[in-house]
Formats: structure tokens, C-alpha cells, sequence
């Protein structure tokens, strides 16, 4: 069973989206990885607007292949999230409400995501393939010299993702894998004995 | 003496990027159906089901399985009775990357400078370890390798006295923490032996060995399938979402040490771990 969640995020749905929630998302998205995100702040510091308003918004965490002719995207799937954490509360009080990527956030960013009401989505780690094919536009709209790190204004239809923390704080990489402890061995042993 | 030209290096090295890029072995693809018909997890089985409809996707349409294409690692095994012409051999292979990352729209992942960031734009330099062996042919292994996986690898100088139990709660710990990471679920390269550098090259070679070989001395390969169990118990579970399929294999290799240490190394790999192998 899937929730449809449409960008940019309204309180109102996003307040709907519990972890273990399996979401289709729609709309635009921007993927922005380490690089881009260094530059981001650094523009905050500086005291300078950013190349996109951030408010309601999702980041992507990624940077594609470039695409085959005949493609729009090449394959884009998710990066390691937790590189971004350095980064993420200051986007957070920008307005950005959602984030996709693969992989655990540390304390302070599920801290600051419960203060700015926002979700995290995980996306499948090495499926890059299979999620380019839910990519309908993309365009480079900032820091084009960075290459495969530039940020990308995407559109998307139906991209698949869970929410792996929500805007309470609870989070599926802290309440599920404790199901699974010391469960293989066991099936281990029965498969050998069929 | 054989002469090879460098030409048919630098060629054979840019398709097997852009083969090993867009095709998973066939071990790994059997690993990953094995464990998506004893996963109790749903949502672990659903997403065992994407990856593996992504690879199928992948040699389809002839692209990558994964955007982060890595860093271009090669092992090369020169016969000493081949003469090798033309070009120097690090650049022919060098040259051969650049062409499979562009001709196979591969992603450029490699930055020139590592505190001053500016992207080569073409994936080189390769890291490519040379060996010399008996023989007139030249043997080569390519790895593209990701980083959300290299990132969670790790080195650690153990004492003798630490011994198998030392080991063992190092490879257990360095996964855990690594959790859910390096896209899991993940391959385990172990390197035991030698200096620092040696088991961490052990680490990463063992990664090319087929997931249903065995390492060849029975108290290495009991070791290997002890570790999986104690991985596995973990529950990390696809991309660490919890579930059994933490990790599709364990590969150990090791060489002679000194009397006062017992290095230990982890390299971990995704499911999406890439490879090939050809011989001129």
C-alpha cells in the first residue's frame, strides 16, 4: 500500500507520514550531494540567496550517470545521507521539508527535523537504474562546474521511497533491525536440514 | 619474448568498465535470489526484488546498475615473457578508463586533489597494482568500486594475543557500525597478515572471488561461514532497514606476519559489486 505525496510537502500531509509509510512521490525534487551543499552554506554564510528557494521542498541526495542518448536520466539513485548531516540543519531553517537518500542521520538532524517539522525518505541504494526510469524532466539549474555533483532540478513521477524518519522523530534503522537479531542462524539450520 | 601492443590493453581495459559496470556476475545474482527466498523481512524481500529487477533492467538497456560507477581499480598480472609496446602501460590503462567512463556514460567520480575538490572530469587516475608472474600472457581484474561501501571499510593493527576472538569482534563491529550504510546487503573482503597496507590490499583483492568459493584452508573457510552467521544475526537487513540479508558473503585472505602483529583489514563492497576479468 502506497501514500501519495505530491512536492512541494504541505504540513498537513506531511504531519500523515509515519515511518514505515510507503510513498510514491511526485513533482519537483532537487538532488544536491557533498559539493553542492558545502556551497550552499558557504552562500549562507556569506550572506548571499541561494540558487533555490527551499522552502516545502525535497532534496535528493545524489548525482547521476550522464544519460544515454535517447534518455532522459542516467541511472540516480540515492547516496549516503549521513555525509550530508553536517549540512542539513542549516538547510532545514531554510524551509526544506523533505529529504531522500539512503542510510541512517545522526542525533542533531532527526533533532532538527522535529523542530522544522520535516521527513526523511529512504530510496533504494543501488537501484539507480530502476529510479531513473520514474525521472520525467531534469535540468542542471546550479553549479553546473561541479558535474556530476551540480544540483538538479528534477521532475519526478511515482518515485518509490519509505519513510525511514519522520517528523516525530521515529525512525526504522533504530526500531527494525533489533526484530531481525539472531534470527539467521536459525534459518540457516533449516534450510540445511531440507 | 610476445610483444602485446598497448593499444589492445588500453581497449580491453575501457569494455571491461563498461561490461562490469552494467552486468552483475552470475554468483552474485544466485545470491541474491537465495536470499530473497529464505528473508522474513517483507519489506527486506520487496527490496530484494527491486535490486535484482534493477540488475535485470541494467543489462537491458545496457546501462549502469549503479550511478556511482567508483573508482577504477585494476589488477594486473604482467607474464615476464611479454614485452609490452607503444604506449607505458599505466597509461594505456589510464586512457582506457577515460574512454569506458565516456564512450559508457559512466559517471566521472574522481576529484584531483583530495582536500581541494575539482573533478578530473574523465575517472582517472586508476588505482592499479601491478604484480609480475611467470608466463607470456597478462591477466587483469577490474573493480569499479563504489564509496558509500569504501567509506565503512577499516584497518586495525591487532596484537597477537587478540587472536580468531579479536578478529572476529573487529569484522562484526566494523559492520554494525557501518549498518545500513554501504548498501547493504554487503560483501565482507578480510584481509588477515602482512604490514598495514598488505591486509588492507588482501581486503579488497578477496572481493573478486566468486561468492560460492570457499577460501581453500578449511579453518579460513569455517572462519568465513562463521563470521556470515554473526553478520547476518546482526538484523541490519537490506539497506538497514532490517531483515537477515545483511551480508551475501565473507571472503578471507591472508599472508605471513610479523611475530608481533596480527593486522586486520575490512573492505566492504554493495550488492552491487562489480568486477571482470580477461587475459591477454
Amino acid at each position: 500500500m502506497y501514500k501519495k505525496v505530491t512536492t512541494p510537502l504541505k504540513e498537513i500531509e506531511l504531519c500523515d507520514l509515519k515511518a514505515g509509510d510507503r510513498v510514491l512521490i511526485s513533482g519537483i525534487i532537487y538532488a544536491a550531494r557533498d559539493a553542492a551543499h558545502k556551497r550552499l552554506c558557504d552562500a549562507l554564510d556569506c550572506g548571499q540567496d541561494l540558487p533555490i528557494d527551499l522552502k516545502g521542498q525535497i532534496i535528493y541526495y545524489a548525482g547521476p550517470c550522464p544519460p544515454k542518448p535517447g534518455h532522459i536520466s542516467g541511472p540516480f539513485g540515492p547516496t549516503t545521507s549521513g555525509r550530508m548531516d553536517k549540512y542539513t540543519p542549516r538547510m532545514l531553517e531554510q524551509g526544506l521539508k523533505g529529504m531522500i537518500g539512503k542510510g541512517e542521520r545522526s542525533k542533531d538532524v532527526i533533532e532538527a527535523m522535529q523542530n522544522a517539522k520535516a521527513v526523511y525518505f529512504a530510496a533504494i541504494g543501488g537501484a539507480g537504474a530502476l529510479l531513473a526510469t520514474k525521472i520525467k524532466q531534469q535540468k542542471t539549474i546550479a553549479y553546473e562546474d561541479l558535474g556530476a555533483e551540480a544540483i538538479t532540478k528534477l521532475l519526478v513521477e511515482d518515485f518509490p521511497a519509505i519513510v525511514a524518519i519522520d517528523y516525530i522523530g521515529n525512525s526504522l534503522f533504530e526500531t527494525e533491525p533489533p526484530k531481525y537479531e539472531n534470527k539467521y542462524a536459525a534459518i540457516i539450520q533449516n534450510t540445511n536440514k531440507v | 619474448m610476445r610483444e602485446v601492443k598497448s593499444d589492445i590493453i588500453r581497449d580491453t581495459i575501457r569494455s571491461m568498465f563498461i561490461e562490469a559496470s552494467c552486468s552483475l556476475t552470475s554468483d552474485i545474482k544466485d545470491k541474491l535470489l537465495e536470499y530473497r527466498n529464505i528473508e522474513i523481512s517483507d519489506s527486506a524481500c520487496e527490496i530484494l526484488d527491486r535490486i535484482i529487477e534493477n540488475a535485470e533492467l541494467a543489462l537491458k538497456d545496457r546501462i549502469p546498475i549503479c550511478q556511482d560507477t567508483g573508482m577504477s581499480v585494476v589488477f594486473i598480472e604482467i607474464g615476464q615473457d611479454v614485452h609490452v609496446t607503444g604506449d607505458n602501460i599505466t597509461d594505456a590503462i589510464n586512457e582506457g578508463v577515460r574512454r569506458a567512463y565516456k564512450d559508457g556514460f559512466l559517471r566521472k567520480s574522481i576529484v584531483k586533489d583530495p582536500l581541494n575538490r575539482i573533478n578530473t572530469g574523465d575517472n582517472t587516475p586508476a588505482i592499479i597494482y601491478y604484480d609480475i608472474v611467470k608466463g607470456d600472457k597478462i591477466s587483469i581484474k577490474v573493480m569499479p568500486k563504489g564509496f558509500g561501501s569504501e567509506n565503512m571499510s577499516a584497518v586495525k593493527m591487532l596484537k597477537p594475543s587478540d587472536g580468531v576472538d579479536g578478529i572476529i569482534s573487529f569484522v562484526v563491529d566494523t559492520v554494525k557500525k557501518a549498518g545500513s550504510n554501504p548498501c547493504p546487503p554487503i560483501i565482507v573482503g578480510i584481509g588477515i597478515g602482512g604490514t598495514m597496507e598488505k591486509a588492507a590490499l588482501l581486503s579488497k583483492k578477496t572481493l573478486l572471488r566468486s561468492l560460492d568459493k570457499r577460501n581453500t584452508n578449511n579453518y579460513y573457510a569455517e572462519l568465513e561461514n562463521r563470521l556470515l552467521i554473526e553478520i547476518n544475526n546482526l538484523g541490519i537487513g537490506p539497506q538497514g532497514l532490517g531483515g537477515i540479508s545483511t551480508a551475501l558473503g565473507v571472503s578471507i585472505e591472508t599472508f605471513p606476519t610479523h611475530i608481533a602483529g596480527l593486522p586486520v583489514a575490512v573492505n566492504i563492497t554493495c550488492h552491487a559489486s562489480r568486477h571482470k576479468e580477461a587475459v591477454i
